[in-house]
């Protein structure tokens, strides 16, 4: 088998290959060569399978830095392998659909190259055991997301959806990461497995609830749980395929996947049980409630995903009753409701990308996704039209699809909700009245799309059927909900039992049967009602939507957001002008007042003035010599009238200090200094052309004066610092280490020993930081000079 | 304003192999003695901008047809995978590797990964450092 590492890290190696091999590929092959990545995964992962089955869990690691206790650690159980299928083998189909739904396109090594990195981080996050890997491959998800949402960056409204996602996004990652590092203050792990081991310390700590809000903070924002979801909408901008992929399908469940696996750890108490199946509960009907008013097929879409994510996360919280473990509530009940949560993802992972799918091809056929405009396409398009009805009926919840398997569970768990309480009481009427709207709007889908009248004069062209690639996918999605419905038993057997079992370690359960008739009870019930109210709505839509008009605008999250934004600039520009006076030397005061400050002030609170000169080496001529080249060239700057001079002489001062370093044999500074020293001297002179005329030094006598008890200051602390370093130890030498690098780094010049080995870590992510600055400054140089050149223009 | 500058530019064309010569050797010669992929790429990038003073930018664009910036980012790219190619066998991140290859009539020739990291460190300084110079005196 095909080590889980190596899956996760294919993804990335192949759209690296692409980005390189670019050019020598034609755009109109390259899907065909991504759609072996995603393939071949889905091949490989299944290969896991019967293992994962049985409950193993199979374990790799690879160090990273160990020193840190972080290691790439995958693992591989049920609930892992569920998402990286669903990754995989939506990831497939979706690509096969984009082949046809991006065929004219262009910039699409791009697309692929995003498309890809999605596919690895997600499945990073699907089988990495360690959270700050968690983390990292969680933020690349939204990065990708970012990227994708703004394929087509042209359009004002891509862009904004783009930055809305990443904002919002990262911004419950960080809270995600904040959870974890208190978890790991508590367990002194940042292993999910071994941090599991630890409940009873985890529980009794003050920091429990901190850290279960800000997981639960990450997992809402990516889920688009209430009232995070307003991101959902707009990242509707991106291309059908991807809203399809990562904003139906995987990437908004990771949330769950979350949620799920950090159960055992926060479940069991009342505060997750209300958070997640409340929040759950809200999100579930607030989205239903808007996905009536759209009128694009993409933003219905949308919302109702919004809704759909929340009926999943309202299980996990009921379910989560089952971690309770004091006896009073039966453990098996509520863990059926975990079990409905992962039916219910599966599901809605199938029919929810169908009908994305359904939804690109109606908008390439018929030029628009305007409800107002469809409609009568029954005729032109039969095939999409059937794929568009067993996505909807399967999504309203109406048998022979899956989606009415797991509504019927939903309905049962939600009953199940009502037995803890009083308050409870809300988890089944709201759910029937969500899901009355849930069926409307998915009959909006069918029916207003399908048929009605046909009005040719409000389309651009005639609709025609899509082309057999772009159909195979949701044929494909379509058959395997006919196919779950049928035997949702063998996917229980696989998958789903297994992966309930890694959401709850250590609890024996009992194998959970899906029935497909329970007989006349409350659940069935619930059904009719579903049905009955819906039509309804469906029926009165006109009078429904005046509903909408009652909502003031004001009380939006999305006016909050936007309004937020704008303040936190007006601030952020505020707070940054107050000292970015464009004034050098306010800048050279704000750096020389903190060196003054904080090393100055360290020196002198750990009492580091330890001035001896016992143990110097007697003094040189040519030292002396050196020093008094260098205090002479450095006097002259002050009086220097021109600026080329006062470079020269700046330069002076630096190439004494290249010899120092030869005297005192340090060659490897000597060299750099020198080398450091010819290239400043270069940029000085090269950008001495913009700087202006040296001014005149009848300056204020009071602002000199501060100036030079500045200058006088910054000296002392620099030499009192210089010789506190011979004498002042604050901590233990470490160089004793070095002296014996031969050894450990097979090079004998210490220094580059030190650079390219002992802490290469730091080299590299200052190697980093020279790209990033040198591409700053292009960046500025460039924008300022096109700036330049447009105002000469004018 | 036109400068003559003969004697600068002829003397550039003789120095500038001298420079790069030495750059390389500085390079080379790091693990042991001093030098180094920061040293050597300053050396070479400090050689390119002699060309850059002597001759004017667009005779240096047509000469090296190389966009530096992406030296850089290349440069970025090979630091962080010498520390990934440690994981073949079975090392933590950025371990490096060392090989004595003997050399037929005695003498052994020392081989090892940090000089990838060094080539790394070595790209990003010289595309940097040339890229900022060039795109400061491009814009006079």
């Amino acid at each position: 088998m095909i080590p889980i590492y190596l899956i996760t890290m294919f993804p990335f190696l192949a759209a690296l290959l692409v980005v390189l091999l670019r050019r020598l590929i034609s755009e109109r092959y390259i899907g065909w060569y991504i759609l072996i990545v995603p393939l071949s995964l889905f091949l490989a992962l299944c290969r896991y399978l019967p293992k994962a089955s049985g409950g193993e869990v199979h374990t790799e690691s690879l160090p990273w830095i160990p020193s840190f206790d972080i290691h790439f650690v995958v693992n591989t159980d049920s609930l892992s392998l569920l998402f990286g299928l669903l990754i995989t083998g939506i990831g497939s189909l979706v690509v096969l659909y984009s082949i046809y739904y991006m065929k004219n396109q262009k910039s699409l090594a791009l697309f692929y190259t995003y498309l890809l990195l999605f596919m690895g981080a997600m499945l990073g996050i699907a089988f990495s055991d360690n959270m700050l890997f968690l983390y990292v491959f969680w933020e690349l998800t939204s990065i990708a997301s970012f990227f994708l949402i703004a394929f087509w960056y042209e359009r004002k409204s891509s862009r904004y959806g783009a930055q809305k996602s990443l904002l919002i996004t990262v911004f419950g990652g960080i809270a995600m990461l904040a959870s974890f590092l208190l978890l790991h203050q508590i367990t002194g792990t940042f292993s999910i497995r071994e941090t599991m081991m630890q409940l009873d310390e985890i529980r009794s700590d003050v920091l429990f609830i901190p850290a279960m809000i800000l997981l639960l903070l990450g997992a809402f924002t990516k889920s688009a749980q209430f009232p995070f979801h307003i991101w959902l909408p707009d990242a509707m901008e991106a291309p059908t395929p991807v809203s399809s992929y990562l904003h139906s399908a995987t990437m908004v469940k990771a949330g769950i996947y979350l949620v799920a696996r950090f159960a055992v750890i926060f479940g069991g108490n009342d505060l997750w049980f209300w958070l997640v199946g409340g929040t759950g509960l809200l999100t579930m009907l607030w989205g239903a409630f808007i996905a009536l008013r759209q009128n694009d097929l993409k933003a219905l879409l949308a919302y109702s995903t919004i809704s759909q994510l929340g009926l999943i996360m309202c299980l996990l919280g009921v379910g989560s009753v089952a971690f309770a473990g004091n006896g009073v509530v039966h453990t098996e009940i509520y863990a059926a409701a975990l079990f409905a949560a992962l039916f219910h993802l599966i599901n809605h992972s199938t029919f929810k990308g169908s009908l994305f799918m359904v939804a690109g091809i109606i908008d390439l056929s018929a030029g628009t996704r305007d409800i107002r405009r469809l409609g009568g396409l029954f005729a032109l398009m039969p095939v999409t039209f059937l794929f568009a009805a067993i996505g909807s009926f399967s999504m309203a919840g109406l048998p022979p699809f899956n989606g009415f398997l797991s509504k019927e569970m939903f309905f049962s768990h939600a009953l199940d909700a009502a037995k803890l309480g009083q308050w409870q009481m809300i988890f089944p009427i709201l759910a029937v009245v969500a899901s009355m709207m849930t069926f409307a709007y998915s009959m909006i889908m069918v029916f207003k799309v399908f048929f009605g009248k046909y009005r040719r004069e409000q389309l651009d062209r005639t609709p025609v059927e899509a082309p057999l690639g772009m159909l195979l996918p949701p044929l494909i999605l379509s058959l395997s909900m006919l196919a779950i419905f049928i035997w949702p038993n063998r996917l229980a057997e696989y998958i789903i039992m297994p992966a309930l079992k890694n959401i709850m370690p250590g609890y024996d359960l009992a194998t959970i049967e899906i029935l497909h008739w329970h007989g006349w009870n409350t659940p069935l019930l619930m059904t009719f009602m579903t049905i009955g109210g819906g039509l309804v709505i469906f029926l009165l839509l006109k009078y429904w939507k005046k509903l909408y008009n009652l909502l003031p605008d004001v009380l939006s999250v999305d006016v909050l957001y936007r309004k937020s934004l704008s303040g936190i600039e007006n601030i952020g520009s505020g707070l940054t002008n107050l000292y970015m006076t464009e004034r050098l030397q306010h800048y050279v005061f704000y750096i020389y007042g903190m060196f003054i400050i904080f090393i100055g002030g360290m020196l002198f609170f750990e009492e580091g003035f330890l001035i001896d000169f016992s143990q110097d080496a007697p003094l040189e001529i040519y030292e002396l010599l050196l020093a008094v080249v260098m205090a002479s060239a450095g006097f002259s700057i002050l009086i220097a009238r021109t600026r080329l001079a006062a470079i020269i002489l700046n330069g002076v001062v630096g190439y004494s200090i290249a010899l120092f370093f030869v005297l005192f044999r340090a060659p490897d500074l000597a060299l750099t200094q020198l080398v450091v020293e010819t290239v400043t001297t270069v940029l000085f002179l090269g950008s001495f052309y913009f700087l202006p005329e040296l001014p005149s030094r009848k300056g204020k006598l009071k602002s000199k004066w501060f100036r030079a008890l500045v200058a006088v200051s910054v000296a002392i602390v620099f030499v009192m610092t210089a010789l506190a370093v011979k004498s002042f130890r604050q901590f233990e030498s470490i160089s004793s280490f070095f002296e014996e690098t031969e050894q450990p780094a097979g090079g004998s010049n210490i220094v580059n020993a030190i650079l390219g080995d002992f802490r290469a870590f730091d080299t590299m992510l200052e190697t980093i930081v020279l790209l990033t600055a040198g591409l700053g400054v292009y960046a500025i140089v460039k924008t300022t000079s096109k700036r330049r050149t447009r105002d000469e223009d004018q | 304003m036109k400068i003559n500058d003969v004697i600068l530019r002829a003397a550039a064309k003789l120095v500038i192999f001298i420079i790069l010569t030495f750059a390389i050797y500085l390079f080379v010669s790091g693990h042991d003695g001093p030098g180094g992929g920061f040293v050597g790429g300053l050396a070479v990038a400090s050689g390119l901008i002699l060309l850059l003073l002597s001759f004017d930018i667009e005779t240096i664009e047509k000469g090296i047809p190389v966009d530096f910036k992406l030296v850089a980012a290349i440069g970025a790219l090979i630091v962080i995978s010498a520390g990934v190619g440690s994981w073949i066998s079975g090392d933590s991140f950025l371990t490096m590797g060392l090989m004595y290859i003997p050399i037929p009539g005695g003498g052994e020739f020392k081989l090892s990964t940090v000089s990838i990291f060094e080539v790394g460190v070595a790209l990003v300084v010289i595309g940097v450092v040339v890229t900022v110079i060039s795109s400061i005196s491009k814009d006079v």
